[in-house]
């Protein structure tokens, strides 16, 4: 069946968009063709720097013809009615036809040629396109994310004939810009374009640009005993940023590598777009770094890997200005100046915020560990943790915030604890980020999110739907994390409004989930209203162990039993209250519930005083036997209300008791 | 590259050449202090409007905040922009550019150059484009972009815009670590020209200034803006022109005062707020001169 294959070739689409683009290009495309009736066996995009490309296998040469049937009004109806009905489906009243007194409309309609559809969608699609940013340029008005230069579209090897605000459709197309023939060249099916773009070195494939990189970079450093610093996120963009990618090896003036790995590496990165090259022995950065050039230079690379070394040379000289020049100022000296940098408008200066952060730490320090060392160090590191935002290093470098705080604290002489705070306070940024664990460094980062926290809830700016502009959930899930890490046990309601307990609660919830935790045996423990996260977790965990028991799963179906013979009883009158007691006519297995559940209450209260969900679980455990002979044999409804008062008492004493490890009643199954 | 590479000199002719042969008129250096040659009212005014519109010119280009006393052997107080529009943007203008690389010695077969995203914009003047920063070898060494916005207003025809930093280009092109070592022509260095300009500017700058005269000189030049584009002159037009200068003032003003650390990142915002106010009403009083005369 024929085949379908569109190129829109334009200057250079920026790198992050090009993933994107192909996926609207293929959304789109599938979704303009399912709308005319095509199921097309195949359809692919590619994205590349100057091209979005389409290719779609096994479409019909024509739609098939159809036939609709459309129910208008009925015989008789104003005319006013049937007239509207003719205009809406093109037919004379005659051709009208009649069913039970209603008027029916019968219209054949010829399939159109495929071509046609096409040249309608791909003008809709140019027109409608989602790109993040589009221009205009010279004097056309048409939208694109930078000049569109040429169409390439083919349809079972012939050119569909249409235009886009003066761009034209054709069969032809550019490979790269310097290598090759530097001649357009004809395309009328996916092969010969292919093959015609690997001829004039044009990767068309992402995934296949970046094998080649790394292979060749790889190769590169294996070559010299090295080995590459892996990073994705540059990999996909040095993809988007040549058609012929071409990894080149440089090297850089070793003297700066005094300067910590972090800024090297960043301003390679960020500034340079090269991947930074290591000893694979030490791990430490080696003066080298990988380049990758659009080009196989004439010289072999030569001129390119010197040029872009001077390029390094410059950009570390700069990077080494910045870090002399922030050495001369001690981080206490700097916090004046943060009284001109805003953090919310609402929420006042970083100066306020890191006194703030000071404060709480002092609060929290004693949580995490109860000594006046430790306080007073949290206390220090949170006061100088935002200091270095007004360093010229984090003002070229946003990203070291935090990690040249560390340095400086360090060149300064402060306390390693108080360095190690400064440095990983911003920890963690996210689920793969570590957590700080040592006390002063854990305090002062609970400190910083918890007042982001309290700041944000306390102005309503709280996380909605998808908008969670301020990152509030990443850094309560932050507090979880660093409070299960050190085990502190932190009261938060004493720190936290009830809106904001209710966030912590759900961000709980979803953190337990996605680590497998059933979802309702984290309400259950929710529903005691507890505030101490690492409490909640242990009974969490311990609620699971208990009911993946055979014991804890009958107990659940008992305690369900009694719950709904409670509630049932309830609804007729107020229950009897008061402890059950041992009657005349109790029946042996009466008896001994009774008996287990005065002893089950007091080792679960002791238990619970000394935080043993364990063992509570397991006190709780021992009702499963009493609980099911009881159901087996002692009708609960007895005629003498005596009896039934005394059986009801029982049940609620089973209800409340195991009420006190966990609500049972949000436990499913 | 031919044997001998291009002085400093050299370089701004050969552009001056080749730009001039696509059409160009050349102009000279704007004569008010400007960041950046964007700034020129060839570039900010003439981008607005209906009328086409080809220049061309070397714009010295004063930026405070990068003055580093003569010490650092990049990083200039001052340094040189050559500034090509063209208005609307031809379709083919970025083989025009890729020309004028070739035309100054740069072989896109031996060096790699690249189009590199990069979303220009100029909060001061109102002004944003889409392009890229043109890479050679990993140095940028022209800013391209197409013009959507001036003064806050839309640029239809739309301008392009070539923008580049001449002392980078020397460097490479001359393969020397320091611009103070580029030749400028057969008989100057650049230093020879340019190195004491940087250590007393820098010093003046980064030291020296006196803040509260700068702030009160730029209150003042807002205060000017309003007041000449309300007056008229002899044949009944707008002064949009001397309007734009003190716009211009204004802006070098802040600059000094920001490389001066005297102005709190809070602070900022208003400032260039300002700055963007006045300049949207010599934008916007030169739209309705350019829509009178036509």
């Amino acid at each position: 069946m024929p085949q379908l294959l569109l190129e829109l070739l334009s200057e250079e689409i920026p790198a992050r968009m090009q993933g994107q683009g192909a996926r609207d290009l293929e959304r789109m495309a599938r979704e303009a063709l399912a709308k005319e009736g095509f199921l097309p066996e195949a359809l692919k995009t590619f994205a590349g720097p100057r091209r979005l490309t389409l290719v779609v296998e096994g479409l019909p040469a024509a739609q098939p013809d159809r036939h609709e049937e459309s129910k208008g009004p009925r015989v008789g109806a104003p005319d006013a009615a049937i007239d509207g009905f003719l205009r809406k489906t093109g037919l004379s009243r005659e051709q009208l036809t009649e069913r039970d007194g209603v008027y029916f409309a019968h219209v054949h309609k010829p399939g159109r040629a495929t071509p046609d559809i096409v040249a309608g969608m791909v003008e809709q699609i140019i027109r409608t396109f989602p790109w993040p940013k589009s221009m205009v340029s010279g004097t056309s008005k048409l939208r694109w994310v930078r000049p569109l230069k040429r169409i390439l579209c083919v349809f079972d090897g012939e050119v569909v004939p249409f235009a886009v605000d003066g761009v034209e459709s054709g069969d032809i197309t550019e490979g790269h810009r310097f290598m090759g023939s530097r001649q357009p060249f004809k395309a009328r099916d996916f092969d010969q374009y292919q093959d015609g773009l690997a001829r004039n070195f044009v990767v068309l494939d992402a995934e296949e640009r970046k094998e080649r990189i790394l292979d060749a970079a790889r190769t590169l450093c294996f070559a010299r005993n090295f080995e590459l610093v892996p990073d994705e996120g540059l990999l996909d963009e040095v993809a988007g940023l040549a058609e012929w990618p071409t990894p080149v090896m440089g090297a850089m003036d070793p003297a700066f590598l005094d300067l910590p790995p972090e800024v090297i590496r960043t301003s390679m990165r960020v500034h340079q777009r090269f991947f930074a090259v290591r000893d694979p022995a030490t791990g430490f950065l080696v003066p080298h770094f990988v380049t990758v050039a659009n080009i196989e230079a004439k010289d072999g690379g030569t001129t390119i890997a010197r040029g872009n070394a001077k390029v390094l040379t410059a950009r570390l000289s700069d990077a080494r200005y910045f870090w002399n020049e922030d050495l001369r100022i001690p981080l206490e000296d700097r916090l004046e100046k943060l009284k001109g940098v805003t953090f919310h408008a609402k929420l006042g200066t970083m100066y306020e915020r890191a006194e703030r952060i000071a404060a709480l730490a002092g609060e929290l320090a004693p949580f995490v560990r109860d000594d006046a060392e430790t306080r007073a160090k949290a206390m220090q590191a949170a006061r100088l943790a935002k200091a270095d935002l007004v360093s010229g290093m984090v003002g070229e470098f946003p990203e070291l915030q935090g990690i040249m705080g560390g340095y400086y604290a360090d060149k300064q002489g402060l306390d390693p604890e108080v360095v190690d705070a400064v440095r990983h306070h911003y920890k963690p940024q996210g689920p793969a980020d570590d957590v700080p664990v040592q006390a002063v460094a854990a305090t002062v980062a609970l400190a910083d999110k918890l007042d982001t926290l309290i700041g944000f809830f306390g102005i309503d700016e709280k996380p909605t739907g998808s908008r969670d502009p301020y990152a509030l959930r990443r850094a309560a899930i932050g507090v979880i994390r660093i409070l299960l890490q050190t085990r502190a046990r932190l009261p938060l309601s004493r720190f936290a409004s009830v809106d904001l307990l209710a966030f912590f609660a759900d961000r709980l919830k979803v953190q337990l989930r996605e680590e497998g935790q059933r979802h309702d045996l984290v309400d259950a423990v929710f529903a005691l209203g507890d505030d101490d996260i690492v409490r909640i977790v242990s009974r969490v965990n311990h609620l699971d162990r208990l009911l993946g028991s055979e014991d804890g799963a009958n107990l659940l179906a008992g305690y369900k039993r009694a719950v709904n013979i409670l509630r049932s009883e309830e609804k007729k009158g107020p229950l009897p209250t008061g402890a059950p007691a041992e009657l005349e006519s109790s029946p042996p297995e009466e008896l001994g519930l009774i008996a287990r559940l005065g002893h089950v209450e007091i080792e679960v209260g002791k238990a619970l005083e000394r935080e043993d969900f364990e063992g509570a679980m397991r006190e709780l455990a021992k009702l499963r036997e009493p609980v099911d002979a009881f159901f087996d044999k002692v009708l609960v409804n007895s005629n003498v209300a005596a009896e039934r008062d005394n059986r009801l008492r029982l049940l609620a004493g089973v209800r409340d008791v195991m009420g006190r490890v966990a609500d049972f009643s949000q436990v499913t199954g | 590259m031919s044997d001998k590479p291009l002085s400093f000199q050299g370089l701004f002719l050969k552009l001056n050449d080749y730009w001039s042969r696509q059409g160009c008129t050349i102009v000279q250096a704007y004569d008010v202090e400007v960041g950046a040659g964007t700034l020129s009212p060839m570039t900010v005014l003439r981008a607005l409007g209906p009328k086409p519109w080809r220049v061309a010119y070397v714009q010295p280009s004063r930026r405070p905040a990068d003055g580093r006393y003569g010490e650092n052997p990049n990083r200039l107080h001052q340094h040189h922009q050559y500034q090509v529009i063209l208005k609307p943007n031809p379709p083919n203008l970025q083989e025009l550019y890729l020309g004028s690389l070739e035309a100054i010695g740069i072989d896109p077969l031996l060096h790699d150059l690249r189009f590199v995203e990069d979303d220009w914009e100029n909060p001061t003047v109102g002004a944003w484009g889409l392009g890229w920063e043109v890479w050679c070898d990993g140095m940028e060494i022209t800013q391209y972009t197409y013009f959507q916005q001036v003064g806050g207003l839309d640029v239809f025809p739309v301008a392009g815009e070539l923008t580049y930093g001449l002392e980078r280009l020397a460097l490479y092109l001359q393969n020397k670590e320091s611009v103070y070592d580029l030749a400028y022509n057969e008989e100057f260095s650049y230093g020879d020209i340019f190195l004491a300009n940087e250590q007393q500017f820098s010093a003046f700058e980064l030291e020296v200034a006196d803040v509260s005269v700068f702030k009160r000189q730029f209150e003042e030049m807002e205060r000017e803006v309003p007041r000449i584009l309300q007056a008229r002159g002899r044949q009944g037009q707008q002064l949009v022109l001397p309007a734009y200068d003190h716009v211009l003032k204004a802006s070098h003003l802040f600059n000094i005062m920001d490389a001066r650390g005297a102005i709190a990142v809070a602070e900022r915002q208003s400032y260039i707020g300002r700055i963007r106010d006045l300049c949207k009403q010599c934008a916007e009083a030169w739209v309705a001169q350019q829509a009178e005369a036509a």
